[in-house]
């Protein structure tokens, strides 16, 4: 059972998808539950993952390997560490809170949505736990195509036009990541003289700076585009816009991690030495300032709310991306818990938009005002995740984004002093979008009547309350998960680093051999 | 037998007779035994029984090339060659020819048209194909291509009473015509430097010449113009999607795998025989006609909103791809190449044949219009077509990716970035175009809601078409190894 606890992971939500197939469509609230179990259990299932992790432990574990293709030299190669940790526990949990928000929200073509939802949900599982880059390439693009239905079929007005750019735009950017995997493939071929797409052999490649530049730039384009940085944000508030409530969630949540992840567990240890060049580092950078202080002031001219929110989450990634090249411990942890708090916020931010637009079925701010009155439960919640969001002290968003310019600031002074101004206006487009929404009188007829939230509804926030506060007073455990992954990254883009005299340094050399090791 | 005509000679030709005996045998019948145009459709176990027969011709031939251990067997002095790659296209000419025929008595008889004719047009166009996958003498190879060309001019304009079957037979006639016309004077001039018309003489007499040889040149360029017309690549392509439109959907669908297929096998026995030598000088040519295939296929497909003319177009970028393989022209490639045609069998058949179901008796069923809300009628005939497009565009885990898969590598390995940078970017114009039909299959209202024709032979078809589209994509590992047994050399 141990040894396969992570395939079992990644295929309960495939093995529901099998069954859901069976259940005959008329029967809604049968496939309802069918979705909401599965995704429970998926979820469940998971939790082991997190009790039997060893704190420290050098390389990955609950690793699995088996041959798959042997002509290409493809394996099924899964495992974790740290980092994926903790974004896999992400996807679970907000997989399944997702599935649980849109009982109401989706009332036709239930059994197909429910279908789209899980098949997403293993492949999203599958992109955290691919040690194998063929097999990480299928789930990453695997993901897709449920991705678009979900747009496409039970978005908003514009939804053909969303779900096609979203498809478009991401797949343009995976195919030219195909060609830099398949450069990194054949050069190591030329030098080991045989097939393999695994990490951990593929990170043995000696590339020169040249080449590993021109590969970097192609995972650039794949990953730059998931995340989403700077120029190639454009259909992120396209997507977000039109997509149906719990397809936002996910898609911010946990979709664009897929992005940053690709980030850390690629593009830094295969290409350590285009990884710490100037320019590309000073690019990436300047790219991901840009990306936080631009979607900060496109959040304060945004007249719809869920448009706002899109635009809030360039931000966040911006700081993601700075703390990664950054390149150093606290720069490159704290994007990771800053992720997994984007997740949080963000997705409870979107699941807040979703119980007002059941209700009323306008994203317009200049609809609403005074909500507090009439909602004041819906009102407490989205404080909460607002606060959160802008990164209160004592909740989640405050320590991903402190230790983040820790990193910027020991990385650079300017970079650091960039950043900050991001979380000022950070503050200001949420608190400005509470005021504008929440506070003052009811200025609309219409809000008079709306229903406060159901107990279901509330209950789908309450475990994301919980992890904001949880990270935000204790976040010890999780920077305990992150230190060996972390170091292991620094380590390798930066050899010289840990200088010999902490304690790490003394673990690094004996993490290399365990990074390798799970190649044999 | 006498030395004219030896054991190993009639070896080495043994699917090709099997089948022509077979497709004289369907005329004599559907004369004889089924004048009753309703029980025509027993014609087809002749065609089954054809396959077989072919089908264990060409495995004997393969246990023998393993049991002697040797790549190659020649007949007729050179003339055939038995050798894997010749093995592995005719393979999948008995695939499609097996499928088509299964499809086609109902969409035949939807159409009026149903004839005994028409299968020994498929059994003897595969005769022609066979020729084509496995001759190695200039005039073997010609009479192999007309054969099967002949073939299907006819069968292109099978539907006698519609005015577009006819246009479409005729303009594919002339065109066809022409490019032969071309093709052979390129192998008059071969037959001139070798003074003989056998592949491996002539690869000799080509060597001995020096580079950029007028003569090699000019017999290189002309007969390019007949093998790329025949593939339809750009600028050569334009017959392609009215034949494509205006022939029966199911002479389509064999039109555009098993024809295809074997002009391809025809190319490389051409370009990697006589040719290889003059490598530097259809070098840029074939690139520069690769890239402008790529370029008309795909951004002519995105404005159609007639389904056969869009998969003509998006057949046409295919032909692209595979041309990518031929210019990589190393080991990946050319097995790239065999990938792609396999996985292409498969999945554009498949594409087609939901195209087939379409075609109700009052509804020829060929507008993006008519595929509007297919999910909600027949859910599995959507989904089927929604692997066959993901399959079609190369996205994992479907088969059409392992083929892609294959071409960008070899393109990487022979350093031809920029070929393999426009080539995958066309891929995400690809999808546009591929995921306008799935948009109105899944997304649009129907607007029409008579149920489709199928059969058993449909059924039969889709399902293992679909089956492995997705099989191979998910494990390929089988697949890959058949393929392998193809490489030329």
């Amino acid at each position: 059972m141990d040894q396969h606890l992570l395939s079992i992971v990644l295929l309960t939500p495939l093995a529901g998808l099998a069954v859901l197939l069976f259940i005959p469509g008329e029967s809604k609230n049968l496939i309802r539950w069918w979705a909401n179990l599965t995704a429970f259990a998926g979820f469940l299932i998971s939790l082991p993952l997190v009790s039997r992790f060893q704190v420290g432990a050098p390389g990955f574990q609950f690793e699995e390997r088996a041959d798959w293709i042997p002509s290409l030299g493809a394996h099924y190669h899964i495992g974790i560490d740290g980092i994926s940790l903790l974004l896999l526990m992400l996807t679970t949990l907000m997989g399944f809170i997702a599935i649980l928000c849109s009982w109401n929200g989706i009332q036709d073509r239930v059994k197909e949505y429910y279908a789209m939802f899980l098949l997403l949900q293993t492949g999203m599982i599958g992109v955290f736990v691919s040690l194998d880059f063929f097999l990480f390439y299928i789930f990453w693009e695997l993901v897709l195509v449920p991705m678009y239905f979900i747009i496409g079929v039970w978005g908003g007005p514009r939804k053909l036009y969303a779900a096609i750019k979203f498809f478009l735009y991401t797949l343009a950017g995976s195919v030219l990541m195909l060609l830099g995997i398949l450069t990194l493939y054949f050069q190591h071929y030329n030098q080991f003289h045989f097939y393999t797409f695994e990490i951990a052999e593929l990170m043995k490649t000696d590339l020169p700076l040249g080449l590993q530049q021109w590969v970097f730039w192609a995972f650039f384009v794949g990953f730059a585009i998931k995340v989403p940085m700077f120029p190639f944000h454009t259909w992120l508030p396209d997507a977000h816009v039109e997509a149906p409530t719990a397809g936002s969630v996910i898609l911010a949540a946990v979709l664009l991690k897929m992005g940053t992840y690709g980030f850390l567990r690629f593009s830094l240890p295969l290409l350590p030495k285009a990884s710490m060049d100037r320019t590309i580092v000073q690019a990436l950078a300047i790219l991901s300032l840009v990306g936080i202080i631009y979607g900060a002031l496109v959040c304060l001219m945004q007249q719809d709310w869920k448009k706002l929110v899109a635009y809030s989450s360039v931000s966040h990634l911006g700081f993601c991306t700075l703390g990664i090249f950054s390149m150093n411990p606290n720069g490159i942890a704290g994007s990771v818990i800053q992720q997994v708090n984007h997740g949080i916020s963000t997705g409870m931010l979107f699941m807040v938009i979703g119980v007002i637009y059941e209700r009323r079925h306008t994203r317009e701010i200049a609809e609403y005002g005074g909500l507090a009155h009439v909602m004041p439960k819906f009102a407490t919640i989205f404080a909460f995740a607002m606060l959160s969001s802008a990164g209160l002290p004592l909740l989640n968003g405050f320590i991903g984004e402190f230790t983040i310019l820790q990193g910027a600031f020991e990385a650079s002074r300017t970079w650091a002093a960039f950043a900050v101004s991001g979380v000022i206006l950070g503050a200001a487009y949420l608190l400005w979008l509470y005021q504008r929404t929440m506070l003052g009188q009811v200025t609309n007829g219409k809000n008079l009547t709306i229903p406060d939230m159901s107990l279901r509804e509330i209950a789908t926030f309450v475990p994301l309350i919980a992890w904001a506060i949880w990270i935000g007073v204790y976040p010890k455990p999780y920077f305990d998960i992150l230190r060996q992954p972390v170091a292991e990254i620094v380590q390798r883009v930066r050899p010289g680093y840990y200088g010999g005299t902490t304690q790490l340094a003394r673990e690094g050399p004996a993490a290399k051999p365990a990074l390798s090791g799970g190649a044999r | 037998m006498s030395q004219y005509y030896t054991t190993i000679d009639h070896f080495t030709i043994v699917p090709a007779v099997m089948l022509a005996l077979f497709g004289c045998a369907i005329l004599l019948f559907d004369f004889w035994v089924f004048p009753d145009p309703r029980q025509r459709k027993w014609l087809l176990i002749f065609v089954v029984l054809a396959e077989l027969f072919t089908g264990f011709g060409l495995y004997r031939q393969s246990a023998y090339l393993a049991s002697q251990g040797v790549p190659e067997l020649a007949g007729f002095q050179g003339s055939v060659t038995v050798d894997g790659f010749g093995i592995f296209f005719n393979w999948i000419f008995v695939v499609a020819a097996l499928i088509v025929a299964l499809v086609s008595y109902k969409y035949l008889e939807v159409a009026g048209e149903h004839h005994g004719e028409y299968y020994s047009l498929i059994l003897f166009a595969q005769c022609g194909m066979y020729f084509l996958a496995s001759g190695t003498d200039l005039v073997t190879l010609f009479i192999g291509l007309e054969l099967m060309a002949l073939c299907f001019y006819v069968m292109v304009g099978f539907l006698r009473a519609d005015k577009r079957s006819n246009e479409a037979a005729m303009k594919y006639l002339l065109l066809g015509a022409f490019s032969s016309g071309f093709l052979v004077y390129g192998f008059s001039l071969m037959y001139g430097m070798a003074g003989s018309t056998r592949l491996a003489d002539v690869t000799a007499a080509i060597e001995q010449r020096q580079a950029w040889d007028p003569v090699v040149f000019l017999a290189l360029t002309t007969t390019a113009v007949g093998l790329l017309f025949k593939i339809s690549a750009a600028p050569f392509h334009m017959w392609a999607p009215d034949a494509y439109e205006g022939a029966p959907t199911t002479v389509t669908a064999y039109l555009s795998v098993a024809s295809k297929a074997a002009s391809i096998a025809f190319l490389l026995r051409i370009f990697l025989g006589p040719f290889a030598s003059a490598r530097v000088m259809w070098e840029p040519i074939l690139s520069a006609v690769a890239i402008l295939t790529l370029t008309l296929g795909n951004l002519a497909a995105i404005n159609q909103t007639n389904i056969k003319r869009l998969l003509a177009y998006s057949s046409i970028s295919h032909a692209g791809y595979m041309l990518l393989g031929l210019i990589a022209g190393n080991e990946t490639g050319i097995k790239g190449i065999a990938v792609y045609v396999m996985v292409y069998t498969f999945m554009n058949l498949g594409a087609f044949l939901v195209v087939v179901a379409m075609r109700r008796a009052q509804i020829i069923g060929e507008d993006l219009d008519d595929f509007n809300g297919l999910v909600h009628r027949h859910p599995g005939y959507a989904f089927l077509m929604l692997i066959f497009l993901l399959s079609l565009a190369g996205i994992p885990p479907t088969a059409g990716f392992l083929g892609k898969y294959y071409i960008f590598l070899s393109l990487i390995q022979t350093q031809h970035y920029t070929l393999a940078v426009v080539a995958t970017l066309y891929v995400a114009v690809a999808i546009y175009y591929y995921f306008k039909i799935v948009r109105s299959m899944f997304v649009r209202e129907e607007t029409e809601t008579a149920p489709l024709s199928s059969s058993f032979g449909l059924r039969l078809a889709l399902g293992v078409t679909g089956v492995l589209t997705l099989a191979i994509g998910i494990y390929p590992e089988p697949f890959l190894r058949l393929a392998q047994t193809s490489v030329l050399r």
